[in-house]
This record gives C-alpha cells, structure tokens and sequence, in this order.
C-alpha cells in the first residue's frame, strides 16, 4: 500500500488528519479510562463530602478551606520533606562523591573490572521490592529482637538501642535512612554512565597540570554530568513524593503521625475513614506540588540547556 | 604530585572505604540469609549475628505455606508478563504513531504521557476503585494489568517517541519505494532495529510491576489473587510475626529480585541509564 501524504516531511503541513492516528487508538482508550477519566473524576469528587457511596453532594471548597488548617496534612508534607534528605540529597551527593571516585580513581588505579563490581552491588538494593525492603528493616529495626540493637549491645553501646521505629524522634530518621539505602545506587549507575561520556583524556591532561582530585571533581565531573544530575535530581524528588509502601510497612505512618505522609494520609481518608472527598483533595494537592516540581525542573533543564548551547 | 595509576596505601584506603560501603548496603541481604535459616531457640539464644548452630528450614517452610508462596509468585509472573507485553506493544505503537507519523499535536502529547507517569497514583485509586466495584473487577488480576499497562506504557511511549523521532528517514523512505505497507514498515523495519530498546522496556516494566505496591495492595484483597510484595508487606504490617518468620519473610521476598539482577543486569543498567538520557 503505498500514500500520498508524506508524512515524513514535517515541512509538508498537510489538512488532513494524519493516518497514523489508527496507531495511537489501543493507548488512547486505555489511556483515557485508567488515567484521564480518574483523574478528572477525582478532581470532581475532592468538592464533594462523598463517603463512597450514595449520591455525592456538592462541597463547595469546604475540603480545601479544611486542608489549609489540618495540621496532620501539614505535618505530613513536612515529614515528607525531611524524607527527601534521605532519598534525594543524601544519596545525589553521595552518589557524585561515589561515581567519580570509581570512575576517576579506582577506575584508574586498579581496574574497570572493580568499579563495575562496585557499581552492580550498590545498585542492589534498588531491586527490591520496596515492600520486600521494608519487611528486611522491620526486622532489623526491631527493638526486641532486632539485629541493630543486638548488635549494639554486643558492642557494649546499651545506651545507644532504641526502638527506632516506634520512638517519636528516631522515626521518620530511620525511615530516611532506610531510604538513603534503597536508593543510593540510582544516582551512581546513572553519573557513572554520564562519566562514560567524558574524554578520559581531559582528566589525564587535567591531572598532568598538576589538578588533584578535587579540583577534577569540581571543574570536570559536576559540569561535565549536569544534565544526569537534574534527571537524578528531578526523578527522585518525584519519588519522594510519592512514598508509601515504606511508610506501610515500616511504621503504618505512626506513631501518632511522626512519620505520616501525604500519600499515605490520603490512602487513610480514602479507605480508613472514607471521607473521600477529603482523601481526593489531598491527593490532588499532592498532585499539584508533584506537577509544580516538574515544571520547574523542566524549565531549568531547559535553560541550563540553552547556556551550554551558547557557550 | 599526584600519579594517575600508581597504588599507594591512599588508594588501597579508598577502596577498602569501597568496600565496607558495599558491605553496609549488602550486609542486610547476608544477615537475610543467614538468620532465615535459624530456628527460632537459634535466634533467641545467640542472636542474629552468629552462625546457625545448623541449618534449620521450618521457617521457612512455615512461610512458604502460610502465604501460599508458589501461588504468590505465579500471581505476581502473571501479572508482570502482561503487563510487560502489553505495555511493550502499545508504547511502540504510539511512539510509531508520535514519533514518525507526527500526527499532530504530538509535543503536547507526549508531554501529558510524561506527566502522567509521574501522578500519583493516590490521585487515580479511588475512581478505579469504585468503578472496578461496578464492573466487577474488583480483586482481580485483570484489573490490576489494565492499570499498569496504561502507567507503563506512558513512560514507555514517551522514551519511544524522542528515539523514534531520530529514526533514519531512509531506510522508511526505502521501505515506502518497496511497496510496504504502514503496518509492515513497524514490523518488519522500525521493530527490528529498537529491539534492544524494547528489550530494556520490556524488562523494567516486568521488574517495576512486580515492585509495585500500592495498587494491587488496594485492588487485590483475598489470597488467590495477591501478588508476593503485597502478600509479604502486609503480613508485616499487621506486625503478626516473629523474628526468624521475618527473615524467612525477607528471604522468600529477595529471592526472585536477585534472579531477576543475575538475569538481567546488563539490561537493567543500560536501562537505568536510556531513562535518564531520554
């Protein structure tokens, strides 16, 4: 079968619709049922006080209004905040430090063979099921029989046990620095592909003017993996966001909220106290910050791109 | 003043500093292992550090059991391996469509596949929920792969459409001469030449689906249906276990995703990193 339209050329503007679009059918229908239509039905019912089920009456902002003063909703972002330190910052600094240090040094000094070895076992745990991660540290965090207290008390620091999980204040850490292990392997085998990408040869002649290491590192690797590193950046503060299954498993947001977050606030409203309308707004305010980050980071991607363009 | 390849006792520091890194993130996997084989006096007496006094397999037998682990894992292949497929086909044909039909409109489409990935799925459950309760799809497996083939396939139609967008005019233009129709040029000449790309799609939407948590925690409630994560994630968090019930736990838990790393390593790493490049 052979077509008139050329619908290869971009140049060649053509009226009619493309016949391409047949392709796009299957996607678009299970797109639309399972994503578009839910959501606009979820932005539909965060106006309502529906308890699912009956007739949902119309709310108003009323769940809006309710949000901006309930402070577990605020509580939770901000739990969420301090979950980003253990999932975004941490493991992106680390992960740099870590990256280069196999790509410039270990690479280098002994052999490519040990920085992959490396490389493969820090992204093992990347592969877990988070449930499955959250089960391993629910054990090991456990304050009766737990291996990080016995361990501590093997070592004679009794003072230091603690039941990590269940205490206010070591809570929501624990949970981040759970986190900062399940996720430090991402950013590494992602910088040290992007260091692929460098001229081993600007690090011999850097080194050869007489560069040390740290002074590579800062005028050659982070310049050099800018782009990986807002992708890093981008990705994992979107999972941070979006954190539940740990929080579940590990703590079921407790105790009294120290480590709620607001999917998991949300998922609570919905099933637990179904106040949907309720949980819907909390989900869509999530949402929002969710889609507000993306932007943001899309625009400075986008600019960053343009300066490296002009240079 | 610094030497590029000469070993002092500063590199071998560095990579000693390697490896008890490596050693903190894959020790929790090790203490796994060797505590899952425990008997429960094993543990209770010498603690979770020393070696089994002898190689015990209640526990895990016990577990295996209990949640019906063969059923477990089934439930969750089933589901991955659709959902792969699935979603594997529906992103190349949108990304056919988007990136070499150029329908138009396609900047803004693949711009609401990318944001669609990235919503939370909390923003989506209770809609889903309800209307799998009308249709009659609630708990079941079916309803859990429709869900993820349209989350995958999202992502995957936006890293199709930006590679496809670059595919050779040439050889489409050849094809074109050829008499082929549109249907033989995806198949017989776009196909064979991203198959390592829908390779590595294929895989992380398998290990990604078998990951997940939330949905099927929500959509699949009695035991026939379950997935492993959700089976293993509930059970702990209803706190009903003991401790070498526990490791076995872990244990059953880690085991499929260390053979899905031996399996697919190579792939999992070049995918880790086309994701982040585009």
């Amino acid at each position: 079968m052979t077509t008139s339209t050329t619908p290869n050329t971009p140049n060649a503007p053509s009226r009619r619709p493309s016949p391409y679009w047949i392709y796009l059918a299957p996607g678009f229908l299970v797109f639309a049922l399972v994503i578009g239509a839910p959501l606009l039905a979820n932005i539909g019912l965060s106006f309502t006080n529906w308890r699912g089920s009956g007739t949902p009456e119309w709310a108003g902002v009323d769940n809006y209004t309710r949000l901006a003063g309930d402070d577990v909703f605020w509580l939770s972002f901000r739990n969420n905040l301090v979950l980003m330190v253990g999932m975004v910052i941490i493991p992106t600094m680390l992960g740099l430090l870590i990256s280069a240090t196999l790509f410039d040094y270990i690479g280098s000094t002994f052999s490519e063979r040990w920085s992959s070895f490396f490389r493969a076992g820090y992204y093992l745990p990347q592969l877990l099921p988070i449930a499955v991660a959250g089960v391993v540290w629910g054990w090991i965090l456990h304050p009766r029989y737990g291996v990080l207290n016995t361990l501590l008390e093997t070592v004679g620091l009794d003072a230091l046990t603690n039941n990590w999980l269940g205490d206010k204040s070591t809570a929501l850490l624990s949970v981040g620095a759970v986190m900062v292990w399940f996720q430090l392997g991402y950013p590494i085998v992602i910088f040290m592909a992007a260091l692929g990408r460098v001229e081993p040869s600007l690090y011999e002649a850097a080194a050869l003017d007489g560069a040390d290491w740290r002074r590579r590192f800062r005028h050659i690797t982070i310049p050099m993996i800018r782009p990986e590193l807002m992708v890093v950046l981008l990705t994992t503060t979107v999972h941070a966001l979006k954190v539940f299954a740990q929080v579940y498993v590990l703590t079921g947001g407790g105790p009294g909220n120290a480590t709620n977050v607001p999917a998991y606030f949300s998922y609570q409203n919905f099933f637990e106290k179904a106040q949907v309308g309720y949980g819907a707004a909390v989900a869509n305010a999530l949402t929002i910050v969710i889609v507000a980050v993306m932007f943001v980071f899309l625009r400075v991607q986008a600019a960053a791109e343009r300066e490296a363009e002009n240079r | 003043m610094n030497a590029l390849h000469r070993r002092g006792p500063v590199a071998w520091l560095v990579l000693a500093g390697l490896l008890v890194l490596l050693l903190a993130l894959v020790g929790p996997f090790l203490i796994v292992a060797l505590n899952s084989v425990k008997s429960p006096e094993d543990y209770s007496s010498n603690g979770p550090l020393a070696l089994p006094v002898e190689i015990h397999l209640d526990g895990i037998r016990a577990l295996w059991g209990r949640i019906d682990y063969p059923r477990k894992l089934w439930n969750s292949l089933v589901i991955s391996l659709t959902v792969s497929v699935l979603a594997v086909t529906i992103s190349v044909f949108n990304a056919y469509a988007l990136g070499i039909g150029r329908v138009r409109g396609r900047y803004f489409l693949i711009a609401v596949f990318l944001l669609a990935n990235t919503l939370p799925q909390e923003a989506l459950v209770y809609p889903l929920y309800y209307a799998a309760k009308e249709v009659g799809l609630y708990n079941t497996r079916l309803m859990v792969i429709i869900i993820f083939v349209a989350i995958q396939s999202a992502f995957g139609t936006y890293l199709l459409s930006s590679a496809l967008s670059a595919f050779p005019t040439e050889l489409l233009e050849a094809a074109r001469i050829d008499g082929a129709s549109r249907f033989q040029i995806l198949w017989r000449v776009v196909v064979p030449i991203v198959r390592p790309m829908l390779m590595v799609l294929f895989v992380f939407f398998f290990i990604w689906t078998w990951n997940e948590f939330f949905i099927p925690f929500v959509f699949l409630i009695s035991n026939d249906v379950q997935t492993l994560p959700v089976a293993l994630g509930v059970l702990q968090g209803q706190r009903m276990v003991d401790a070498t019930a526990q490791s076995a736990s872990a244990l059953l838990g880690m085991v499929p995703a260390l053979i899905f790393f031996l399996l697919f390593q190579r792939s999992l790493v070049k995918g880790v990193v086309a994701g982040a490049v585009k």
